[in-house]
């Protein structure tokens, strides 16, 4: 795998393309980007069929083995790893510990294991099992193992130093027996970075970190809703000081479009695109523009002043409890709403994906109110195009000097609000 | 459009023989066009063109009740094959209401689907889901299960909804009674039905683009079912649907309503037997003569991880498949089985609603696929061996075979071995 950055943005940021990966070396993947998130390798609610509806999906997907440890035997007795398995194809595999999307409860690690969620419960993995996990998955990249408990407020010092050392000595432990295992030649370990809200320790946790032979890196327990947004983006930018230009850094557990943005510009390469489907689930579409085409005029403008007013309820409701990552946020619409009851238009006006073009919000909100399963297939088709369309947006941004309008265009609504907050108050 | 050269002359014929009958109805927009009978028999190939497309016949119609087909899209289903689907008149009558489906263009543009549409009368979801539904001769009244109103489901209330849906094919609202009811009811709800038909045809303000299938009644009772038939084959309507079955009668008692409605029912009119989809069933109905069937069983179950394949079902969230690496059906040519195996279902039932899409396009795709095959085994004058295959691969042994299916098929001149 190598990084070739092609461009360092002023006021941070970085754009490039990760060549040579996977067993063919033959794929790319852009950065900033971000993985495709998958249930178990599909897509939440998509087949193949309307999966490839999708033009420009990222050539990484992310599997997480709280999905896929409960079926480690049928793994092992089926042998070719679970690409093969999921009936995947072309696509570079990264198995993360955790899925990003589904929370799970503190205080079962111990100094040797930590556990994941599946659905029939808790499973415990120390090293041994881990790897013997990571063999019959044979994914391309890895997540090493880690004590990633320290999102939570209060964490104490000695516990956030605790996991920093864990972690530590679990990649080590890991990376001994990978390099001992035939079947994880050529594929990659990304190393864990921890260290909880505590500068000090994240520094020591990144330093101790690129020492060892990882490919990249992954920056745990700073996901949404636990930790301020600003101090957030201060321990990202003191962390990537510290790791070497030439690798990947791969934030966990963070989607939302503003923080996204805040984050690549404290030195973030890679996200896990779990935002649209929490934003499927709780029946809503992303809306937000990202349109940086010179015509201002053709920008579309999604929300109309009502949807706005709605959105900016969402958002003061939504500050009153930002733990809380079911909440809407004010880059989306709720199709729920009886106002889109008759509404005739697409999803997002201009919008190219399979949902936009064949439906309307009437039909969308229609199925909402019926229950009926096609709601999750169509917004999950369009939320994640519209979400892979910002990244391609912010690439392009990033290509020629446009991201300060980018960001304009994707902070617009919430600037707004938050003007006429100040005026309302 | 379906102006073919045949619905002409046909209109044309059916012109002279109306006027005799004083029925006044302008040419349907439907032409059967016969491909091939089976000589043994009463099995028939057909091309039914109707306003969205042609449509093989026979034909297993999926229904999607609320306009969409558990989860699939309109794309998928397409892409299967279907030429024509289901949708419910009480539940879109309900939502999102026949204004608002008016207003996106019917149905068809409301769910974006460009093929055929049916629709039911709303009637049956009447009487069968809501409890304290009335029958009269106005019509079904039952209050809303939504606000608590009382609404009448008068036969012009039914069509009018239907053509504001904009269906291909509209049923008749008919007045429903169980199966297993006898006595008076039953000629009584045959009589209503027959006047409700009358009622449903004049009620009609899109003949031209609409076509309204009369549903023969008279529950398990011969002299009624034969009346119903007389009477309701006098009136010019496009098709005719096999009413009042499936509903938990015997299924000897079943095969013979059948078997006596198509006796009955014109050669040059499509025949819809309703509510019928197990495979058996539909093998054993078309060799008794009928054309269209529709079930939501096969979606259904699809839901609960139950897969259909020509030695039964297969219930992929058994354990004995979490190791199985094959396809549902190795045979089968759907998405799903090109693509993933027992094993990753099995576990993707776990995971993800996807699972249940995977089988629900599959057993559509084994519906239609087996309809395919019963009409090529027609065309090519092999049907009773395609029967006698079937069966021996549906069935362990001969001695399982169901009885009412071995008389139905002896009526027809085909035994099994
Ligand atoms: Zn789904
Ligand atoms: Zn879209
Ligand atoms: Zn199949």
């Amino acid at each position: 795998m190598k990084l070739e950055l092609s461009r360092l943005v002023q006021g941070g940021g970085r754009l490039g393309v990760l060549k040579g990966l996977g067993r063919t070396k033959q794929l790319s993947l852009e950065v900033p980007g971000c993985l495709l998130y998958t249930h178990l390798g599909t897509v939440p609610h998509l087949t193949q069929d309307t999966l490839q509806t999708l033009s420009n999906l990222p050539s990484v997907t992310q599997v997480s083995l709280s999905n896929i440890a409960e079926h480690q035997e049928v793994l092992e007795e089926f042998k070719d790893g679970f690409r093969k398995f999921a009936g995947l194809h072309d696509t570079l595999l990264y198995c993360s510990l955790h899925d990003p999307a589904a929370p799970f409860p503190t205080g079962h690690i111990t100094n040797k294991t930590v556990s994941v969620w599946g659905s029939g419960g808790r499973i415990e993995l120390n090293v041994a099992k881990f790897m013997a996990l990571q063999k019959v998955v044979q994914p391309d990249w890895y997540q090493s193992m880690a004590d990633g408990e320290t999102w939570q407020n209060n964490t104490s010092l000695k516990r956030v130093r605790k996991s920093v050392d864990r972690t530590l000595a679990h990649l080590d432990e890991c990376l001994l027996l990978h390099q001992n295992s035939q079947e994880l030649e050529g594929v990659e370990v990304f190393g864990v970075v921890e260290g909880g809200d505590v500068l000090e320790e994240r520094v020591r946790s990144a330093r101790e970190t690129a020492k060892r032979p990882v490919a990249g890196f992954c920056l745990d327990s700073l996901r949404a809703g636990s930790i301020d947004p600003a101090l957030r983006t201060q321990l990202i930018t003191a962390v990537t000081k510290e790791l070497p230009e030439d690798k990947p850094r791969l934030l966990q557990g963070v989607g939302r479009p503003d923080e996204v943005l805040a984050c690549v510009e404290a030195g973030v390469d890679l996200f896990e695109s779990f935002f649209p489907f929490q934003v499927t689930e709780r029946g809503c579409a992303l809306c937000f523009s990202f349109d940086i085409s010179p015509d201002p005029e053709s920008a579309v403008l999604q929300l109309d002043d009502e949807e706005r007013d709605a959105a900016e309820k969402t958002q003061l409701n939504g500050d009153l409890n930002p733990d809380d990552q079911t909440q809407m946020t004010s880059f989306e619409i709720n199709l729920n709403d009886k106002r889109y009851q008759d509404d005739f238009r697409p999803l997002v006006e201009g919008c190219g994906c399979y949902c936009c073009k064949n439906h309307q919000r009437a039909y969308l909100h229609h199925l909402l109110v019926t229950n009926e399963l096609l709601a999750g297939v169509l917004l999950m088709i369009h939320n994640t195009a519209h979400y892979h369309g910002f990244f391609g947006a912010l690439r392009e941004a990033m290509a020629s000097d446009k991201v300060d309008l980018l960001k304009r265009r994707v902070l617009r609504e919430r600037d707004e609000q938050t003007e006429r907050k100040e005026q309302d108050g | 459009m379906a102006a073919t050269v045949e619905r002409v002359v046909a209109a044309e014929a059916s012109e002279k023989q109306m006027s005799a009958k004083k029925v006044l109805s302008a040419a349907s927009p439907l032409t059967l066009r016969i491909v091939a009978e089976c000589s043994v028999t009463k099995a028939r190939a057909c091309e039914l063109i109707l306003p969205h497309s042609a449509v093989s016949t026979p034909v297993f119609m999926p229904v999607g009740t609320q306009g969409t087909m558990k989860g699939i899209t309109v794309d998928q289903l397409d892409d299967l094959g279907c030429r024509i689907c289901l949708g419910n008149t009480y539940h879109l009558g309900m939502r999102p209401g026949p204004d608002l489906i008016e207003k996106a263009n019917g149905l068809h543009g409301f769910m974006n689907w460009e093929r055929n549409l049916l629709t039911d009368s709303g009637g049956f979801q009447m009487v069968s889901l809501v409890e304290l539904s009335e029958v009269t001769e106005g019509g079904v009244k039952f209050k809303s299960p939504y606000d608590g109103k009382e609404i009448l489901l008068s036969p012009e209330k039914s069509i009018a909804i239907q053509n504001s849906l904009g269906s291909d094919i509209m049923m008749q609202l008919d007045d429903v009674v169980s199966s297993t009811v006898t006595g008076p009811r039953v000629e009584e709800a045959m009589h209503r039905s027959i006047r409700w038909l009358d009622r449903c045809i004049a009620a009609n303000k899109n003949p031209d683009k609409q076509n309204l299938f009369a549903i023969i009644q008279g529950g398990l009772n011969v002299d009624l079912r034969k009346a119903c038939l007389d009477e309701m084959t006098q009136r010019d309507v496009p098709g005719f649907a096999i009413g009042g079955l499936s509903g938990g009668e015997e299924k000897d008692d079943f095969w013979r309503m059948v078997t006596l409605s198509t006796d009955h029912l014109p050669r040059e009119k499509p025949r819809y037997l309703m509510g019928v989809g197990y495979a058996v069933d539909l093998v054993v109905c078309v060799a008794l003569g009928c054309d269209m069937f529709d079930c939501v069983y096969p979606t259904r179950t699809a839901r609960f991880g139950s897969a259909l394949v020509p030695w039964g079902s297969l219930q992929v969230k058994h354990r004995q498949y979490a190791k199985d690496f094959q396809p549902i059906d190795p045979d089968c040519q759907c998405p799903t089985c090109k693509r993933h195996s027992r094993a990753y279902l099995h576990a993707l039932f776990k995971s993800d609603s996807a699972a249940m899409h995977h089988i629900t396009i599959h057993n559509i795709a084994y519906q239609l696929n087996l309809m395919g095959s019963v009409r090529q085994s027609i065309v090519e004058g092999r049907f009773p061996d395609f029967i006698r295959t079937f069966m021996k691969r549906l069935f362990p042994s001969p001695d399982q075979y169901p009885g009412w299916a071995v008389d139905a098929l002896a009526s027809v001149n085909v035994t099994l071995e």
